[in-house]
């Protein structure tokens, strides 16, 4: 494959990387050096100011605010979406085991997953507008339904005590059926004689999900584990249409901050990359670590 | 692997029926944890349907009843007064060019990765997945004023390349992965009988990476039909313009003021309906395409 390659090789390799190099590449070093400057956007001014902007951050209490939550969310999202995904995943899986038949899957497993792949393909505005729509205070799903069993309902989204847990409840609900196909997947290439025999041995559902699934799919539950944590520090579109921070702050997010100061009432670009550049490391570092913490030998199949 | 840490007890055959016994209980149990999970995750989808056939009346009175009649306004009402219609058009236009360039710039640089050794490739190659591990948002200020300067503020063009410009790092990194696999003998064998290389691309290799393309072209139409962020910061003006996302969400805040909860619901509705007929259509490619492409 000598002759000729280059023009092929020019025409098929140029415009993409060109494309990618314009509007990729470009933007993101752009957003480094703007974070050191006070520009305010749409005048021609920018003076460099050195690391003030992250200064002005760390006295930023509205942006630790933010940040709070988004830790809470780290902490929690990741961890019911992976036992959530990993038990219904297991019950699809071997939900079905019959005696000494041996481990099957439950009946309908085919129908379970794709009704529970359903949120995965839509889009995070429809999720976030639909169950701003649940959550309605008067004639919302939720609350006719508590009303409709003679008890009081909380006015969801409206108050501050409630609003970020209904927030969060909708980030598990969009995600937990995405990570019960993942870990459905792993499962299938587990050699099936290995929960027979612990079948046989007479460990229980719980044992055997602990014991024996868990460390067989640890490198899956990882990986899940960084796409999670990646989503938890920024959950921006949800929060953004189904309260937009509030209320009184109290489903604020870093994204949701950094939009604010971008395109909000001010434009403070320089000081809106500044918390861009931030949450780059955090998620950077929120990533390696759970890679890092969660290494472990490798399991092969022989 | 781990140990099970129970002795292992013999297998006595009269035992079967108390442990038949137990474990139909438990598979009782399982099918309902999972049955219990299927309708909190169709409730509100089949609450939002049913709630665009209702009256504003009806919704307001019983939120969990059915509709006394069929309500089909609602949905013209949404695709006319709401514009949905037109939003939903400007979508398929854009989501259309963005696809299509997406795939064919995808194609073209992931086979000349998998294909051809040449100087910097490996470097080359890494510039492109490596955006898979950036976050869109740090992009975002900068990303406004690189479109804003060539002059595509507020066009579908500018959306177009963009979108394409974005899902090029996952796009590369799986269709290199394909075109690795194809056997190569049958390209040598095309260029031994006299072929081009354009020729020994579009005849032979494309062809034979269509299960690959299927799966990628799936995934990029679902995550360009889906996305927000990037019209909301990049089409901010003419309304005429927006895309179905922008429309639905200011849909969304008018149904505050209009108090026409029916027409919300036919809007969303409408948006649902052709992304749930692509995924029941496709659903294996959709899922695989899309736990192989979560890194984004």
């Amino acid at each position: 494959m000598k002759h000729g390659k280059w023009p092929l090789i020019g025409t098929f390799l140029v415009p993409p990387v060109l494309l990618y190099v314009f509007f990729v590449v470009s933007p993101y070093l752009q957003a480094f050096q703007i974070s050191t400057t006070d520009w305010l956007g749409y005048s021609a001014e920018a003076n460099p100011v050195g690391l003030a902007n992250f200064k002005t951050l760390w006295h930023d209490d509205y942006v630790w605010n933010a940040l709070k939550n988004n830790v809470i969310l780290l902490a929690l999202v990741p961890v019911l979406t992976i036992v959530l995904g990993l038990f219904f995943a297991t019950m699809l899986a071997m939900g079905g085991r019959k005696g000494s038949a041996g481990v099957t899957g439950v009946r309908g497993g085919a129908l379970y997953r794709t009704v529970y792949f359903f949120p995965q393909v839509l889009s995070v505005v429809i999720i976030a507008l639909l169950w701003k729509e649940v959550y309605h205070p008067n004639q919302g799903l939720l609350t006719s339904a508590l009303h409709g069993l003679g008890l009081s309902a909380p006015t969801w989204l409206g108050d501050p005590a409630t609003a970020f847990w209904c927030v969060l409840a909708v980030m598990v609900w969009s995600n937990v059926g995405f990570y019960v196909v993942l870990f459905g997947a792993a499962m299938s290439a587990v050699p099936r004689e290995i929960y027979e025999a612990v079948l046989l041995d007479g460990a229980s559902r719980f044992t055997t999900l602990r014991r024996v699934t868990l460390p067989l799919l640890w490198d899956t539950v990882q990986v899940a584990w960084v796409y999670l944590a990646i989503f938890a520090l920024d959950g921006f579109i949800l929060v953004q249409l189904m309260t937009n921070g509030g209320p009184n702050f109290s489903t604020d997010v870093i994204g949701v901050r950094m939009y604010d100061t971008a395109f909000g009432s001010e434009t403070k670009f320089g000081y809106a990359s500044a918390i861009g550049v931030v949450m780059f490391f955090l998620t950077l570092s929120v990533a390696v670590l759970s890679l890092r913490i969660g290494r472990r030998e490798r399991i092969e199949y022989a | 692997m781990t140990t099970v840490d129970k002795p292992t007890a013999p297998l006595v055959v009269g035992r079967d029926r108390p442990v038949r016994r137990e474990l139909g209980v438990a598979n009782t149990l399982s099918h309902g944890f999972l049955l219990l999970w299927g309708l909190l995750t169709v409730l509100p989808l089949l609450w939002m349907f049913i709630s665009s056939f209702k009256t504003n009346g009806e919704i307001l009175a019983d939120p969990w009843g059915l509709p006394g009649a069929l309500h089909l306004d609602n949905w013209a009402r949404a695709w006319t007064s709401a514009h949905i219609g037109r939003y939903f058009l400007n979508s398929l236009v854009v989501v259309a060019g963005s696809v299509s360039l997406t795939m064919l710039m995808g194609a073209t640089a992931a086979y000349v990765f998998a294909r051809y050794e040449f100087r910097g490739r490996q470097v080359v190659y890494y510039l492109f997945v490596g955006g898979l591990m950036f976050p869109v948002f740090l992009a975002l200020v900068p990303l406004f004023f690189v479109v804003r300067n060539v002059g595509l503020f507020n066009t579908w063009l500018g959306l177009i390349l963009v979108y394409a410009a974005y899902s090029l790092p996952f796009t590369v990194f799986f269709l290199t992965a394909f075109f690795r696999t194809l056997p190569t003998s049958v390209a040598e064998a095309a260029l031994v009988d006299g072929c081009g290389h354009f020729r020994l691309f579009f005849r032979v290799m494309l062809p034979m990476a269509r299960p690959g393309l299927i799966s990628v072209a799936i995934f990029n139409f679902l995550s360009h039909w889906n996305q927000f962020l990037l019209p909301q910061v990049l089409l901010q003006g003419d309304e005429s313009k927006w895309m179905l996302a922008q429309g639905l969400f200011a849909l969304s805040v008018s149904q505050g003021y209009a108090g026409d909860y029916a027409r919300l619901f036919a809007g969303l509705s409408i948006a649902v309906l052709p992304v749930l007929a692509v995924y029941v259509a496709f659903q294996r490619q959709v899922q695989a395409g899309l736990t192989a492409g979560q890194l984004k």
